[in-house]
Parts: structure tokens; sequence; C-alpha cells
């Protein structure tokens, strides 16, 4: 196996220690690009790797980061565009329902009072999201019009041109749990419960992994929404609604520690597979 | 192994860093000794456990730690 | 006589106060916040009063703390401007001299502040510290709101939005009270109405002629000397007949308030900056307290 493989990151956690363990347990051949130091030179010659995966935990660098080495010819885990499409969410929902994927009810407004207008015609409880965001930040669920104008206000006042653009949704009364799927490519590599007595469910957040049995639909939705989003190592985050199940959201850089301490499933090991699939083709 | 790519793209150089023994460094908070594992990787997060501030390694040889920086807007999965 | 009026834009205020310098035959400077310069070692300017009337707290505050330095009688002075333009500031004041507010709770991270918030008990109130005009205040009902404003606070905000500022919500009439007070007088009143809870005329609040009873009377004039005293808006709530003091304001605006009382509040505002130019100068480094 003489594939050279690249790993752009910054801060090590569990998962980026079991990708590194996974690479030299298989005797990959592999470096680290700190992303803290690289510098990339947009047309310039591509770097000596077959395959780069994209372990950093800033979007903003990621994003780019993918899209130069795209360019310069490096096939990267995940592509810059797939980071684009899933590092926005209006992108998200805007790619899922292209897909024919049920999604939650959302709409998209830029001023206060359109924005007003959209959350009373959807009616109380909604959901704010950043359109640029994770791990659980910035989201608010919003019970009555006081609310709805406070926290407008303060994206509008506080926050960059991106906080005036609103991204609301119904919001989906789960039980008390979302499902985290982890696909790559067209397969499923499995799912897990997260549980949390709050409304937001991320592990982030404090939300609990529990296994999660992958039924069909879970497959269907699952695969199809990492498709859409043009596909790769993903993490499909489901809700759970009285009608059926919701593609939520899609995560790039996904998180694995809780999904395999709870699944059993080694995950790094099957991405080592996939790098290595990539570098080959 | 640690990379620098030169402005055209080409590596510049790689070094390759030893693995530590199990040790300890020092939290450049408080100055408390910080327990390490031996296998820990430059970018690490250690919180302290004297005074509770979370480290990065930023150097292996010798380990180095400093505050690790706070969590910011395009963080995430 | 030399006169200053420290100003920014020049609003309706502005130009009613120069034309009642103009009826009174007296002439004053304008000095433009966006184009003066203070040479902090340079002997000082002389005035026998400065007006301030700026836009911007930050600069009046500079400003006026300059100026009060230098020996410079100022309407209002710096440590009324410091205690008025900060609410926090304004309640300690307000408390310490036994003036009726409503509950107020500091606090300085979400967590600490969902505490305080649950303590005082669903619907509270969040505001800046730092900030007028009716802007960021926040009606909180429920849990998940809190969490929501204080989390958007801390992560959007300058470290200021930080500071929490948490108070119960008081179920108004419909309604809460302005009173204005030049030096020791409660010289009228009005009522601003609103079906909203933010009762800002800025807001879209109608004001209404409030007869200045001798309870709106002894709080006005109570608020205003609590902080230092001046030429001050005091802002009323009325809950079960009783009377809490929200806020006071140092750069009163008036222009919807003249009309209804019928009273010429820039006239006033006027008379009481020549009384106080009339007066011997301060020992410098301290502000003259105007109700010595």
């Amino acid at each position: 196996m003489t594939a050279r493989i690249g790993v752009l990151c910054g801060r090590v956690r569990v998962e980026e220690k079991a990708l590194f363990l996974a690479l030299r347990r298989r005797g990959a051949t592999y470096d680290r690009l700190d992303e803290e130091q690289v510098r990339l030179s947009i047309g310039g010659l591509a770097p000596a790797f077959d395959v780069v995966l994209d372990r950093s935990i800033h979007h903003g660098r990621s994003m780019y980061a993918l899209t130069i080495l795209n360019q310069a010819g490096v096939p990267t885990v995940n592509s810059g565009r797939v980071a684009q499409v899933c590092g926005d969410k209006i992108l998200t929902s805007v790619a899922l329902q292209a897909a024919g994927l049920p999604i939650p009810r959302t709409t998209v407004a830029f001023t206060r009072e359109a924005a007003l207008q959209a959350i009373e015609a959807m009616g109380y409880p909604v959901v704010l999201k950043p359109m640029v965001g994770s791990w659980g930040r910035l989201l608010a669920k919003i019970n009555d019009r006081d609310a709805a104008e406070a926290v407008l206000e303060h994206k509008e006042t506080l926050g960059s041109y991106q906080h005036g653009i609103f991204y609301i949704q119904e919001f989906v009364d789960k039980p008390q749990r979302d499902i985290r799927a982890l696909v790559i490519e067209d397969r499923l590599v499995g799912a897990i419960y997260r549980r949390a007595d709050h409304w937001i469910t991320n592990t982030a957040r404090g939300g609990d992994a529990h296994p999660c049995p992958p039924s069909p639909a879970i497959e269907r939705l699952a695969v199809g929404a990492a498709r859409a989003v043009g596909g790769g190592f993903l993490a499909v985050d489901l809700l759970e609604h009285k009608e059926g199940m919701l593609v939520n959201e899609v995560n790039y850089t996904p998180e694995f520690r809780g999904f395999s301490e709870a699944t059993g499933i080694d995950v790094a090991d099957q991405v080592v597979d996939y790098l290595e699939a990539v570098a080959a083709n | 192994m640690i990379l620098a790519l030169t402005n055209t793209g080409d590596v510049l150089f790689a070094e390759v860093i030893p693995m530590s023994t199990a040790t300890s460094a020092t939290c450049p908070e408080c100055e408390a000794a910080v327990p390490l594992k031996g296998d820990v990787e430059k970018g690490e997060i250690v919180p302290c456990p004297d005074c509770g501030a979370e480290l990065e390694v930023i150097e292996q040889d010798p380990i180095t730690l400093r505050l690790a920086p706070a969590e910011e807007e395009d963080w995430g999965e | 006589m030399k006169i200053g009026v420290l100003c920014s834009r020049i609003r309706v205020e502005e130009k009613l106060l120069f034309e009642a310098f103009s009826r009174h035959g007296v002439a004053f400077s304008r000095i433009d916040d966006r184009e003066l310069i203070f040479e902090l070692e340079q002997p000082p300017p002389h005035f026998d009063v400065v007006l301030e009337r700026c836009l911007h707290h930050s600069r009046a505050l500079y400003s006026l703390r300059i100026l009060n330095g230098w020996g410079i009688k100022t309407v209002n002075s710096y440590d009324v401007a410091m205690t008025c333009g900060d609410k926090i500031n304004t309640t300690t004041a307000l408390l310490s001299a036994g003036v009726p507010s409503p509950r107020t709770l500091i606090a300085f991270t979400p967590e600490s502040a969902i505490e305080a918030i649950e303590r005082v008990g669903y619907p509270v109130v969040l505001k800046p510290a730092i900030g007028s005009w009716g802007r960021l205040l926040a009606k909180i009902s429920d849990r998940e709101a809190a969490e929501a404003l204080l989390e958007h606070k801390e992560t959007l905000g300058s470290y200021q939005h930080a500071i929490f500022y948490v108070q119960e919500y008081v179920e108004k009439p419909g309604r809460d009270i302005r009173s204005f007070v030049v030096g020791d007088e409660t010289i009228c009143a009005i009522y601003r109405e609103s079906a909203h809870w933010v009762t800002n005329t800025a807001r879209g609040a109608r004001a209404r002629n409030c007869p200045v009873t001798p309870e709106i009377d002894r709080i006005s004039r109570a608020a205003a000397a609590a902080v230092g005293g001046g030429v001050l808006a005091v802002d009323i709530l009325e809950r079960d007949g009783e009377l809490l003091v929200g806020e006071v304001n140092y750069t009163m605006e008036f222009r919807n308030s003249i009309e209804v009382t019928g009273v010429d509040i820039p006239g006033r505002i006027v008379e009481y900056v020549l009384g106080v130019a009339g007066r011997a100068a301060p020992t410098p480094n301290r502000p003259e307290s105007i109700l010595a």
C-alpha cells in the first residue's frame, strides 16, 4: 500500500488519534498537515498526496483548504464542494429538497419584519438557527412573539451580516432523541440515537449515544442525504416526526467517538479503507 | 511527521517526532504539573488538574502546553 | 458669558435649544463631537458652561470627564452621565438613595444568569447595561428563550453584552411615565402609551400629558437627586398604585412632549444652563454638585 495520505488538522481529538492509529496499523504512509502552518498557493503545484483527509474543526479553514487542494488535483475526503454545502444550512436544505428528501418546514428571510411574519405564519414554537454553525451553537427555540422579537433583534444587531440571514424552521417534537447515521459513499456504516433531556441533542451539548438498529428507512434517508450533498464520509442527522423521519442536517467532518463506543464499529478503520479506495482511483 | 508546503505547493521539509514516554508538563496558567500519557500528540487537548484550564500540546519534544483557544463561531463538524 | 453646546447631529431638540438661546439673546459655540480635538496637556479653553447634547454616550462621557477635569461646568456633569448612562450604576444609585426600583440582579455568565432569572421567576426583562432607545430589550417568558438570548449575547456581543442585567417584568397599565426634572423642579410629565411592553417613543409609543401629582413629583426629584441632579428625564413605572423608577436619562429627548404638556422644555433647560453659568466656578477636578 503506497498511497500517500495527508491529514489536515489542528486539534487532535480521540477521533484523530484513532485515525492515526488505524493508519499506522495498516502501514499507511501519512503526514499531518498542520492547519495553522499550511500555506496554500492557488494554482500552485499539487502537494505530494494521493488523498487528503480533512479533520479540521474550523469550517472556514476546511472549506477553503479542500477547495484549493481539489483545484490542484488532489482528491479530498470530503470535497470542497461537499464542505461548502454541508457547512451552510440553507444550501444543505436546498440540496436535500432538490433530491426529494423530507425536511422540516424551513423558511429564509432577510429582515426582522419579514422573519417575524414568517415565524407567525409557521406558528410557535419555531427554531432559529445560524446559517453557519455546529455543535448546537446559537440554536434558539422560540415559543412566543417576545422571544422572537428579542432573538431576531440580537442576531441582527450584534451579529455579522450572516446572522441577519434568518433560517427559520418548524420545531419538530422529537421523542427526546435524534438519530445520527454515518455514511461512506453509498453505504450506511451504522446509526446511533442521541438522547438528551434538552431539546438540543448534540453530544457536544451533553447528549448520550445509544445504538440504533439501522432500518431500511434510516438507510434510505441517510444514504440519500449523503448523495444529495455530494457524497463522501458524512454524518446525517435524522429527526423522528409523527409522520415519519426528516433529514435535519449533514455534517462533513464527523465526530464518531460516541458512535464507536455505542456501536462497537471501528469507524477509523473504515475511513482508512475509504481513503485507500479514493487514492487508488 | 510535520510538513510545510512552499508557496508553490511543494513539500518543503518533513521531520519525524519521536513518541515520548509517560511524562508531565507544566501548566502555563498555574504552573502545576500536568500528567501526560506516553502517546500524547501535538494538538491534543488536556485539562490542568489543578486550575482546570483547557491546555493544548503545541510541541512534543520537549512537551509544551499553551491555553487552548476558545470555541469560535465556525468550529464544528 | 461663554456657552458651549457639545453635539453630534443636530436634531429637533438641538434646534429648539438653539432657538431658546437666541430668544435669551445669548450667543453660544457649537462643539461638534465629530470634529473636536481635546489636547489634554494644553491649558483649558474658557467656557462658563457647556451643555452636552451628544448622540454618542461614550463621546459624551469622555468629553464631560475632560471638561470637568479642566474645571469647566457642564450640564450634565460627568458623574451624572456615568451614573445614568449605565443601568447598573443607575439602579445602584437609586437603591442607595431609597428610590423604589424594580427588582434587579446582575450576573456574568449564562449559567449564573439563568439562576438569577429563575430566582426572579418568569417573565423577566434582560437589558444591556449600556443602551438607549429601547434597543436590545428582551422580555423572556421561559427557559428556552432565556438560554437562547444569553447565548446570543455572550457569543455575538462585545464583552459588555455578557454583563447580564436581569430585571423583574413589571406589568404596566399599557403605559409608563416620563417626567422631566430641571434642577430641583419636576417641570412636566407625559404618559407613553403602547400596546407593546416597550414604551419608548422611539419604538412607537404615543405621548399624552401626565399631570405632575405630588407622588410623581416626589419620586422624580428623588431619582434626579440620587443620580446627581441636573437636566434629567425619569422613566417611571406604575404597578398597583405604586411608582417605581426604571431609568434616568441624561441627554433627554423632548420633541414629542412640548405640545403635549404645554411646557417650554427647551426654554426651561436653557434658563437652567444660564443659571449654572452664572454661578462660581467649581474647584478643578471636582465636578460641581448642582444641588449643593
